[in-house]
């Protein structure tokens, strides 16, 4: 140590001439100077530290998410009664949501229900995941080889505009009534959003991690696993994200248009079965069924591991979520 | 000499020249800073010893195993906590696993952020970043360490005291540290010599040694550093149009 602490003890005494302005000023910059010893920087810096964050707050259930949502649900319910109730349309062309809920009842006896949710469900999770698979090593070449991403980049942001409903003939043509057919359609959908939101991930990273990679002496693998992927997966999450959403609507389109064959009954064959009974109820309870494991999907799987991922890296603050 | 450089110059493209000639030798464990105005290609020189841009003509000599950097704002991994990040350095440093725990401990605490291993970044106030940046520039164990104008973000009671604690570490490890900044103040406070680079093109235009006497003696400091300042602003006065 080449601090010697003897001053520490010697200023005061120096210091004590308190009248004389220059001797004094001399004494207290030698003091911050040399003679801040470790034990006493240590005690400082701790107390600064403590100063400059912020105390641990206790994390709550925050009630207001969970009977907000609730609250606005039973408002829309109340007001489509309503509106019901007036008679202003024929009842079997505007069915109230009583006659809803007893269609859902009719379909869960039936089993119908279950059936179609689960088909549905199923084929949306495995295109979803297959198409992640693909998209995923796509996306991670295109968006670190520069010739590869500026040949094909326009073609995927084309593809991703493109509606995968218009695969959709062209898929009964090659495949025929069968599930091939269904999940043509789900990957033309979802493989392009994965790849664009993985590259536009990639795009956003500061340019200082890579910097900073590069002086602590990572290689290129080293560089892509370490650096490139963590810092790109906020990014590769939101396009995940879209990527199911667009596996869900592409699998619905699908299957509103391809009926029979070996397709079995999916929650668009539902919504196509109440069109040719003219049944608006079952119609109703399709779309409603759409929407429900959409927002599930949602709020299990996606919110969950996207608030983490977020709050881990200090990014929920200020955020309305 | 850890470092030499010699009729180093640099320039991006057709435009001017950023360095033009610039002429330094540093010695084992001295600390040097390194300080000009904006725009006088300091960031650009370190970029450079550090080998993240390759100089237009000259040459420079390095430590072999290149040199451990410090960016301005901290730049640490906000998907790593304060530990894991100087253990990342370590790990690319090729430190066995077992090894990067108690090495990243260390190093934690001899930035005195012991208790604060397990925060990520955003937990930590910016002064606290920094130090752990500081502690993952260590964790290299390059002879050379560069630094980027570290303290230039923060507080100025947060600086002075991460002034006293780099002292510390710079005495206690034995580095060689060329310290970029444009504080005048910051420069005669820390280094050892004061290399004064002119703006656009930047060279070394004049050098100053602060001796143990300006550490003790406020009022030769504050001379050497009016001095300093004079001859910064008469660089930039040159720029007038």
């Amino acid at each position: 140590m080449p601090n010697n602490p003897t001053p520490l003890a010697e200023a005061p005494v120096t210091g004590e001439a308190s009248g004389a302005g220059p001797e004094t000023r001399k004494v207290h910059a030698a003091l911050t100077r040399s003679s801040t010893g470790n034990e006493d920087l240590r005690e400082l810096e701790s107390g600064l530290d403590s100063l400059q964050s912020d105390a641990a707050r206790a994390a709550r259930i925050d009630w207001s998410r969970i009977l907000l949502p609730v609250a606005a649900l039973v408002v829309l319910v109340v007001v489509w009664q309503f509106y019901v109730s007036l008679g202003l349309k024929r009842r079997d062309l505007v069915p109230g949501p009583l006659d809803v809920l007893g269609q859902f009842g009719t379909l869960w006896a039936e089993g119908s229900l279950q059936e179609a949710v689960w088909t549905s469900l199923q084929r949306g999770l495995v295109g979803f995941l297959i198409s992640v698979a693909i998209a995923t090593p796509i996306g991670l070449l295109l968006a670190q080889v520069a010739p590869l991403r500026r040949a094909f980049g326009p073609l995927i942001s084309g593809l991703q505009v493109l509606p995968s409903v218009a695969w959709v003939p062209a898929a009964i043509i090659w495949f025929g009534l069968t599930d091939a057919t269904v999940y043509f359609v789900v990957f033309m959908g979802a493989i392009p959003s994965i790849i664009n939101g993985l590259i536009s991930g990639v795009d956003q990273i500061p340019p200082q991690y890579r910097s900073v990679g590069t002086v602590l002496g990572a290689n290129r693998l080293q560089m892509a696993i370490q650096i490139v992927l963590p810092a790109a997966l906020p990014g590769y999450l939101s396009g995940l994200k879209q990527g199911w959403a667009f596996s869900w609507r592409s699998l619905m389109a699908a299957e509103i248009i391809a009926v029979g064959g070996t397709i079995g009954f999916g929650l668009g064959s539902m919504l196509n079965q109440g069109r040719d009974l003219a049944d608006m109820t079952i119609v109703m309870s399709a779309i409603l069924l759409i929407l429900a494991v959409g927002i599930l999907i949602e709020l299990l799987v996606f919110a969950p591991i996207e608030k983490r991922l977020l709050r881990r890296r200090g990014l929920l603050a200020g955020s309305t979520r | 000499m850890p470092v030499v450089l010699e009729n180093l110059g640099k320039r991006f493209g057709d435009g001017a020249p950023v360095l033009d000639d610039v002429n330094a030798s540093i010695a084992q464990g001295e600390f040097v800073a390194l300080l000009g105005a904006s725009g006088c290609g300091k960031s650009t020189l370190l970029n450079i010893m550090a080998g993240l841009e390759l100089p237009t003509s000259g040459a420079l000599e390095v430590p072999s195993d290149g040199a451990a950097f410090m960016f301005q704002d901290a730049a640490l991994f906000p998907w790593l906590t304060a530990r894991e990040n100087i253990e990342l350095a370590l790990k690319l440093r090729g430190v066995g696993k077992a090894e990067r725990r108690t090495k990243a401990n260390e190093l934690l605490d001899l930035v005195h952020l012991g208790g604060a291993g397990d925060k990520r970044p955003h937990e930590l106030s910016g002064g606290m970043r920094q130090r752990v940046s500081l502690a993952r520039s260590l964790a290299q164990d390059r002879q050379l360490l560069l630094m980027d104008e570290p303290f230039a973000a923060l507080d100025a009671i947060t600086r002075d005291l991460l002034h006293d604690e780099l002292e510390r570490i710079w005495k206690e490890t034995g580095r060689t540290i060329v310290f970029v900044t444009h504080n005048v103040r910051e420069a005669v406070r820390l280094g050892q010599r004061v290399l004064l680079l002119s703006s656009r093109p930047g060279r070394v235009v004049q050098e100053w040694n602060v001796t143990e006497e300006h550490r003790t003696d406020a009022g030769l400091a504050g001379q050497l550093t009016g001095v300093i300042t004079a001859r910064l602003r008469e660089e930039i006065r040159r720029h007038a149009k």
